[in-house]
């Protein structure tokens, strides 16, 4: 029965644009899907790793440069008299650009930092965050600056001697990016129900023990690290291809901040965790700015968080696991509150 | 009688934390398909030759050999995969997982998936999943706790985790075991259930190195005895030389227990 909820739950918002006339709710559809890859992304990491990447805008941030760039192409002189010049691309290769650089990224920053872990971790995934912005802010020539990154092609679609269709509209994104959830989602169950996800599972748990039945740590931290920032990445393109205009602000701390929320409150370490979580801290938004005053709206929102975070420590999908367990006997609830093969 | 191969070798390793010395200079030898137990008082430095063998802690000083591969410089990771596996002092097991996860998470050098068989799910990545599914049980059936394998490791009795610690390592595909403290907290029974699967994984030709206080156990299971005292090995040899070694008996007993014991 629950290996079909997933399914369930994919028919149900297929069917979203067929009757929701309101392009302003759609539109929270769309920014709520790319953020819940995203936090899908950082759960990996977050959740079954356990290394809190404080800076997983980066790679959200990047994969949106590097797609934009691609699509957009541009010229840029390094030293004196030697230009870079790149000619626009088709966006389907900037989507695949931006996956492919920010998993180099991921490497990178896995690689520096995984020899330290825990908080040095956290500092260094800031650190690259602030790096990067500062990088997207100042290097006005590749970027534009604070002026952002304008007239970004949206996302085009076809075959060779079919046709090609762009996707202006908010239908066509909202399926591209429910497309790319599902991908994203896949991959992420693969991975962590199996060998792989076993030994970074084994990690989190006891590294001592990981290590002595043969498991190399780093190893598998740097493959989460990669995997990770390339969904980020991916996320980030669609990001830059749907509002098809990106400035520095996409590196704030804040959207960060706002996975981080998703992951937790939803259940880190679960597979539904970040899609509860996402699809509850895209809504809350649009919900309490029908009726409360903007400064209001934010401490909604916090109060919000904190009372999910008090009344269910453990996030909303291990606890609905619990309500569903078939013999809640002690073992079980203990069981369920570590479960980490939520479908 | 097969001809006596050394496994493992620890030649003048030393051990030192800042001035303190934990292992002064230590060498000894464990033949293949023998059981070896190192015994000595608390503090006497058998876990630290534990850790040094393991990859834990690097030595001072000296070198490690398994089956003339030096182990000097090796990671933890790199030792198991060498087939030389130990097991912790204290219940070691991944508790949120269910006993059979844990051997299954245990097995994780024999899996033979990449990552793209994993991401996409190829039947590679299946049929080595069923492959890993058919040795745990396999290793759990070994241990006697595959009743147990879909209760929470960390739910089971003491005994019980000790053998599921036992049973983790097993799953790495060891040639030798490092054991330690494995009873320790065990009641009778459990002991006693203990030494019989001991007795099942020499059969299999497992070489073991115990670290143990049970002397009863200790005695009754050991081909050869290393007595460790104050980082120093003051005596090595069968259990029956052992027992009477005048050295260890003052290491045990303080001088006045080693005269008692002279007169007794």
């Amino acid at each position: 029965m629950r290996r079909f909820v997933p399914v369930i739950v994919v028919a149900l918002l297929a069917t979203v644009p067929l009757w929701l006339g309101d392009p302003y709710i759609l539109n929270a559809f769309i920014t709520t899907g790319i953020f819940t890859i995203a936090a899908m992304s950082l759960n990996l990491l977050l959740g079954y790793t356990g290394q809190l990447s404080l800076g997983h805008v980066a790679f959200f941030g990047i994969g949106a440069y590097v797609s934009a760039l691609t699509a957009l192409g541009f010229d840029v002189e390094l030293f004196d008299g030697f230009h870079v010049v790149h000619e626009p691309w088709p966006v389907i290769y900037g989507f695949i650009l931006a996956i492919v650089i920010a998993g180099l990224c991921g490497y990178l920053v896995g690689k520096l930092s995984f020899r330290v872990r825990g908080a040095y971790f956290v500092i260094v995934t800031i650190s690259f965050a602030e790096v990067v912005r500062l990088v997207a802010l100042n290097w006005v020539e590749l970027t534009q600056g604070p002026l952002a990154l304008t007239n970004i092609p949206p996302v085009t679609l076809g075959l060779p001697g079919i046709g090609y269709a762009n996707l202006y509209g908010k239908t066509g994104n909202y399926y591209l990016v429910l497309g790319v959830g599902v991908i994203a989602y896949v991959v992420i169950k693969h991975l962590v129900q199996s060998r792989i996800g076993r030994a970074m599972i084994a990690l989190k748990e006891n590294e001592s023990l990981a290590l002595s039945v043969g498991i190399n740590v780093t190893r598998y931290l740097v493959l989460a690290a990669i995997v990770s920032a390339a969904i980020a990445g991916a996320a980030g393109s669609l990001y830059a291809h749907y509002l098809r205009i990106i400035d520095p602000d996409i590196f704030l701390f804040l959207y960060t901040v706002t996975m981080v929320i998703m992951v937790i409150t939803g259940g880190k370490g679960t597979l539904a965790g970040p899609v509860v979580g996402g699809a509850l801290f895209g809504a809350i938004p649009v919900i309490v700015r029908s009726f409360a005053a903007p400064e209001v709206q934010w401490i909604l929102y916090g109060a919000f968080m904190i009372a999910i975070i008090f009344v269910l420590p453990q996030g909303i999908v291990p606890a609905i696991e619990r309500w569903f367990a078939p013999r809640p006997s002690k073992k079980q609830l203990v069981a369920s509150q570590s479960s980490v093969s939520a479908e | 009688m097969t001809a006596i191969v050394p496994a493992l070798t620890i030649e003048h390793v030393a051990v030192h934390f800042g001035g303190l010395v934990a292992i002064a200079d230590m060498n000894f030898v464990v033949n293949g398909g023998e059981l070896l137990s190192l015994i000595g008082p608390n503090g006497a430095g058998k876990t630290t030759a534990f850790n040094v063998i393991t990859g834990f802690l690097k030595p001072s000083k000296g070198e490690v050999r398994y089956r003339g591969t030096s182990l000097n410089g090796l990671k933890p990771h790199q030792v198991a995969s060498l087939g030389l596996v130990r097991t912790f002092q204290r219940t070691s097991v991944f508790r949120a997982h269910s006993v059979f996860d844990n051997v299954l998470t245990g097995l994780h050098l024999s899996g033979r998936s990449n990552l793209l068989d994993t991401l996409l799910r190829l039947p590679r990545e299946r049929a080595s999943e069923q492959e890993l599914h058919d040795a745990a049980w396999e290793i759990l059936t070994l241990v006697g706790i595959d009743k147990q394998a879909h209760e929470l490791a960390g739910a089971l009795p003491y005994g019980d985790q000790r053998l599921l610690g036992v049973a983790l390592a097993l799953a790495a595909k060891p040639s030798m075991l490092l054991l330690d403290e494995p009873v320790s907290g065990m009641n009778a029974s459990e002991t006693g259930r203990f030494m019989r699967l001991l007795a099942k994984l020499r059969d299999r030709g497992m070489t073991i190195l115990l670290v143990e206080h049970d002397m009863p156990m200790v005695m009754g299971v050991s081909d050869r005895i290393v007595v460790l005292n104050y980082g120093r090995i003051i005596a090595e040899g069968p259990p029956a030389a052992i027992r009477e070694d005048p050295e260890v008996i003052r290491a045990y007993l303080g001088q006045a227990g080693a005269k008692r014991a002279a007169h007794a």
